[in-house]
């Protein structure tokens, strides 16, 4: 053994970087970049024409209007949820917070079709609130309620799971000054602590609402498959593919895959320009 | 002494409220509801769950699932842990959007995703085409499925792995490296151990998202009974057939499993813990 060693090797050659770079593109391209070229090619194939009348369908209108219906009421819903969990988990301590903590994110587990089945047993025919609802004339399933719980259901932790590891992380000693130096309790949500996670928030609004908009699961099983009324718009693409109407499918599929390149690219923006806003585990 | 008190006091306003509210739209949206599948479940007798749960088409849906869950999970294991080694170790042009990219299954539709994986891989797409001379076929066979959950569940590896792979110590390499190993003797026993916790959680959350994914597979499986059916479409025909006994029972099974698979995250993570000290 000599002395002078060659410099420890802590990094790879240039050919191993090469075809490990290689391999890791080629990789995201078989299963992500062609098949989201693929539904923007398929959607313009017969023309511009043919694009513009697919968006523009009674039905596709419906649809639209359906799809922000829902995640309008769901996103907000679970915002505030997020908002006064995270207030209660972070800013106190209490027995049970970290059940509470998994009870939370408990929906991220559950296949999106077993959150539609759940519904369906509670207001189906056969349950004891359905009909009960039914004589009231309320509907629940194959309607906009239905819809909107299915999706409240599959998005919950989003805005929630943002919030509660900033708050730890950030205290509570702002709002102690600020409550000690005379200010109410809303005054120092309002200006205190809002301000502080309000990068946090809208990141995880942003990941609630993207996956409000395209969730499909969950809400076919409860949606009933009304056409013009129950479809949002991931139920719609189904219907027009299964008619074979795959121009009219990768039609309203592409702007559902505008809405998901759109969200990446707010996100990514967020992740680095307020990265020090975000909470610790998204920093990278 | 002062009597025991739920929670330790603090200045903070709105404590009993924010908790009350969370406490109370966590059960009416997700607990009872979770709750009622269960108890109908229950309700069945071990008898009759086991006899709904070891029905032929059953047992073959849900054969399918776990085993194509489970390759999916492993080839997003292996170009996961790649993945996140080129993203955090090299600089190269466009690696920004790669890295945005690797979320793309989490922002797409799954209902698009799924359309677009199989005209692509349909004998005549994109891909396909290349695959139809070497005699595979993808589209309405288990391999679609596979196809499917590799997409949906790509993130995962990647995004447990890429932070602890950026905190990993540099020292540790250069000691290594000093010692005479070899780039690869490095990387299988001083990187890789360390990596080993986050790459396993990784995997586990990959397996049980797999488990319940439906949109994006059911058009690219084809969705033939004994062959390509995987168990989440199961639950949603028998819901069409108002057999609600036997959706309840495939329900509780995928529930079980991936609640399995947490449970083992949980386990990974307090064993991590407990050995370095800190969380993952």
């Amino acid at each position: 053994m000599s002395f002078s060693a060659p410099s420890p090797r802590v990094t790879e050659g240039p050919i191993t970087r090469a075809v490990l770079i290689g391999t890791a593109v080629l990789f995201l391209a078989v299963f992500l970049f062609v098949p989201l070229a693929g539904v923007f090619f398929e959607a313009f194939r017969r023309g511009i024409g043919v694009y513009l009348a697919a968006l523009t369908e009674p039905e596709a209108v419906s649809a639209i209007q359906l799809t922000l219906l829902v995640a309008g009421i769901s996103v907000p819903l679970n915002a505030v949820f997020g908002v006064a969990a995270a207030w209660s988990i972070a800013k106190f301590e209490f027995p049970g917070k970290a059940m509470l903590v998994t009870l939370i994110d408990l929906p991220f587990s559950v296949s999106p079709v077993v959150a539609g089945l759940v519904y369906v047993l509670l207001f189906g025919a056969g349950s004891v609130l359905g009909p009960a609802l039914e004589d009231m004339g309320i509907r629940v399933l194959f309607a906009v309620p239905g819809l909107v719980l299915a999706t409240v259901f599959v998005t919950l932790p989003f805005v929630a799971r943002e919030l509660i590891p900033l708050m730890q992380e950030q205290g509570t000693a702002s709002e102690e000054a600020a409550l000690s130096l005379g200010a109410g309790g809303w005054q120092t949500f309002w200006r205190v602590t809002l301000p502080s996670i309000r990068w946090a928030l809208l990141y995880g609004v942003l990941l609630c609402n993207a996956r409000a908009m395209g969730e499909f699961g969950a809400v076919s099983v409860v949606s009933g498959h009304i056409r013009g009324e129950t479809n949002t718009m991931p139920l719609y693409v189904e219907i027009l593919y299964n008619e074979y109407n795959f121009a009219a499918a990768f039609a309203v599929s592409s702007v559902l895959a505008l809405l998901a390149i759109l969200t990446l690219g707010l996100k990514g923006l967020l992740e680095w320009r307020f990265a020090g806003e975000l909470a610790a585990n998204r920093r990278h | 002494m002062a009597l025991p008190r739920f929670r330790q006091p603090s200045i903070l306003p709105g404590f009993g409220p924010a908790l009350g509210f969370t406490v109370f739209y966590l059960s009416a949206v997700a607990l009872i509801p979770l709750g009622v599948l269960v108890l109908r479940a229950a309700g069945f007798g071990l008898g009759d769950l086991w006899s709904l749960a070891t029905d032929e088409r059953t047992l073959a849906a849900l054969r399918l699932s776990f085993g194509a869950s489970l390759i999916a999970a492993l080839i997003n294991l292996v170009f996961g842990v790649l993945l996140a080694w080129v993203l955090v170790r090299y600089r190269f042009p466009g690696k920004r959007v790669l890295d945005a990219m690797v979320d793309l299954p989490f922002a797409l539709p799954t209902a698009v995703a799924g359309i677009a994986l199989t005209t692509i891989y349909a004998p005549n797409g994109w891909i396909g085409q290349f695959l139809e001379p070497l005699g595979l076929t993808v589209v309405f066979t288990p391999a679609g499925v596979v196809i499917a959950l590799v997409f949906i569940s790509l993130p995962f590896v990647v995004r447990t792995v890429q932070p602890v792979l950026a905190d990993l110590d540099h020292e540790l390499e250069e000691a290594a490296a000093s010692l005479g190993a070899s780039r690869l003797q490095t990387f299988r026993k001083v990187i890789l151990p360390a990596l080993t916790p986050s790459v396993m959680t990784g995997f586990a959350l990959a397996f049980a998202r797999s488990i319940g994914e439906y949109g994006s597979v059911i058009f690219i499986a084809g969705n033939i009974p004994y062959v390509s059916e995987i168990a989440p479409l199961l639950i949603v025909i028998r819901l069409e057939e108002f057999d609600y006994d036997a959706a309840t029972a495939i329900a509780l099974i995928i529930l079980i499993i991936s609640f399995a698979a947490l449970f083992a995250i949980n386990l990974i993570q307090a064993w991590t813990r407990r050995r370095h000290g800190h969380v993952l």
